[in-house]
């Protein structure tokens, strides 16, 4: 692995979506956009301040993962992945660029919305400020890393965009957001221990009402943070030089 | 970085090389040589294993059996990856970016040191006539610009094996006799191109020829020895003569105690 490579890489995928001005607007403000919309249809009661960090935690997962899903499927369609095979890039600077590159901008998303869930809408956990755009920063990198991951199986767009409903929102039926995680079947809490995006909202959730939880919260971010690497790793692992 | 030692080692050495494609045997054992300095024509009808076979010339083919060297080393082995440069059927560059930004990250990629980068862009450019468009989006250009900036992305680090799958195809007459004018250019600094066409009356601008059908090469000559040995007066006839001629040597096979004009009734009706 070479840094250079690395950071051109990166560099490349940052200029492609500076180009795209469309993209960088919709991957700033949308998530603001949909948590000013929880706020709002729970105005007047507690239940923003209870579910607003854990979906604050889910919106820009989503929003990464389809977002760099698509953008490497888009790589290996175009004929430019082909092209760079053939070149002295290692198949890690490809996906270590992309992780970079999409990494970045997953962490001024969250940062961007996780200042706005708290300065403009209100937003009140008991754990604290740093702490929670630092989760929210890492299910970015969660939503990045896996879709690095999937979109190695994709070989259409229709695929792709289907790996959402397919891999993303099973885990969030079972991440205790809809039913607490203790309190699933057996099976089910089974499968959910199993599953990075549960951890993401146990971090969330501790910070949600619990403001001496640090300790717990950072267990949590390091499960989420060895989801990302084994990830990305696996993801430059099943990068084929050679394809039929 | 273009060497002349070992003239007489090929570039490209390729030895019963078989490749099966969704089930279907594309190359069932091909062997051939390319000379070093030369410009190849690798021509054929489209499906007849071109594309494969450049593919594993510059290793992303999965290859079922046999073996391809390229200036000595297996193809696709790490040392040659900044010796051997490849031009993709379709303009693998990024639309997004423009075609300095495209060129820059290449250049980088094939290892040309940070300081050198833009001389590297700019001889490029200059190279395959883009100066003037290297700050347009690459989304924005014709179809002929988009190919130029493809095939300068190819240029990028001054390879010697220069691997073009059917460059011209689809361009305008001005823009292929220029193209031609450069490889030819690049042949003469003596770097080895394949390149690859459809088009059988792009045979002329060639040195070699590699008439290719059905995966096997029908010959391995210059235009004149082609001509020569088929009594034609073109490239294409004498492509179907070749054909013609595999044709019958391969019924003889399946059937060599008949003579052709007597078959007995009975086959003909099937």
């Amino acid at each position: 692995m070479s840094v250079r490579l690395t950071v051109a890489t990166s560099t490349r995928v940052l200029q492609q979506i500076r180009h795209d001005r469309r993209t960088l607007a919709l991957l700033l403000i949308v998530p603001c956009v949909l948590m000013g919309l929880l706020a709002w249809i729970y105005q007047n009661t507690p239940v923003f301040d209870a579910i607003g960090a854990p979906l604050l935690g889910m919106f820009p997962f989503l929003i990464m993962f389809l977002v760099t899903s698509i953008a490497t499927l888009r790589e290996r369609q175009s004929g430019t992945l082909e092209r760079l095979l053939t070149m002295p890039l290692g198949k890690a600077d490809l996906i270590g660029g992309y992780a970079l590159a999409f990494g970045l901008l997953a962490a001024l998303q969250a940062v961007i919305a996780s200042s706005f869930a708290l300065l403009v809408l209100g937003l009140d956990v008991a754990g604290a400020a740093w702490l929670l755009i630092l989760v929210a920063v890492v299910d970015c990198l969660l939503g990045t890393a896996l879709g690095l991951f999937l979109s190695a199986f994709a070989t259409t767009e229709f695929q792709a965009v289907q790996f959402l409903p397919a891999f993303v929102l099973p885990q969030f039926l079972l991440c205790g957001l809809l039913v607490p995680r203790d309190q699933l079947p057996d099976v089910l809490r089974w499968i959910s221990d199993l599953l990075p995006l549960s951890y993401a909202v146990d971090a969330m959730q501790t910070i949600t009402i619990d403001a001496n939880g640090t300790a717990s919260v950072l267990g949590d971010v390091a499960i989420v943070l060895g989801f990302v690497i084994a990830l990305v790793v696996l993801g430059a692992a099943t990068l084929r030089r050679r394809t039929p | 970085m273009v060497t002349h030692r070992s003239d007489a080692e090929p570039a490209i050495r390729v030895d019963g090389l078989r490749v099966v494609r969704g089930g279907r045997t594309v190359l069932p054992g091909l062997t051939l040589a390319v000379p070093r300095g030369q410009l190849i024509g690798l021509l054929g009808p489209s499906g007849c294993g071109k594309t494969t076979l450049m593919r594993c010339v510059v290793g992303v083919q999965q290859v079922a059996g046999g073996t391809v060297e390229v200036l000595g080393e297996p193809a696709g082995s790490v040392g040659l990856r900044r010796r051997v440069g490849y031009l993709t059927q379709d303009a693998s560059v990024y639309l997004d970016l423009t075609i300095t930004e495209n060129l820059r990250y290449f250049a980088t990629v094939v290892g040309v040191p940070r300081q050198g980068v833009d001389a590297e862009v700019l001889r490029v450019l200059g190279l395959v006539d883009l100066v003037e468009h290297a700050a347009s989006r690459a989304g924005n250009l014709s179809g002929g610009e988009l190919s130029r900036v493809s095939l300068a992305a190819a240029l990028v680090g001054q390879p010697e094996v220069l691997v073009l799958d059917e460059p011209t195809v689809g361009l305008d007459p001005v823009l292929r006799r220029d193209l031609w004018a450069i490889f030819r250019r690049l042949a003469e600094g003596g770097v080895t191109l394949l390149v690859s066409s459809h088009v059988m009356d792009e045979a002329i601008r060639c040195d070699r020829l590699l008439l290719m059908r059905a995966g096997t090469v029908l010959a391995d000559d210059t235009l004149q020895g082609v001509l020569a040995s088929t009594g034609s007066t073109d490239a294409e006839q004498a492509f179907l003569a070749l054909v013609d001629r595999a044709n019958s040597a391969a019924r003889e096979r399946s059937e060599p105690e008949t003579p052709p004009g007597h078959r007995p009734s009975h086959e003909a009706s099937t």
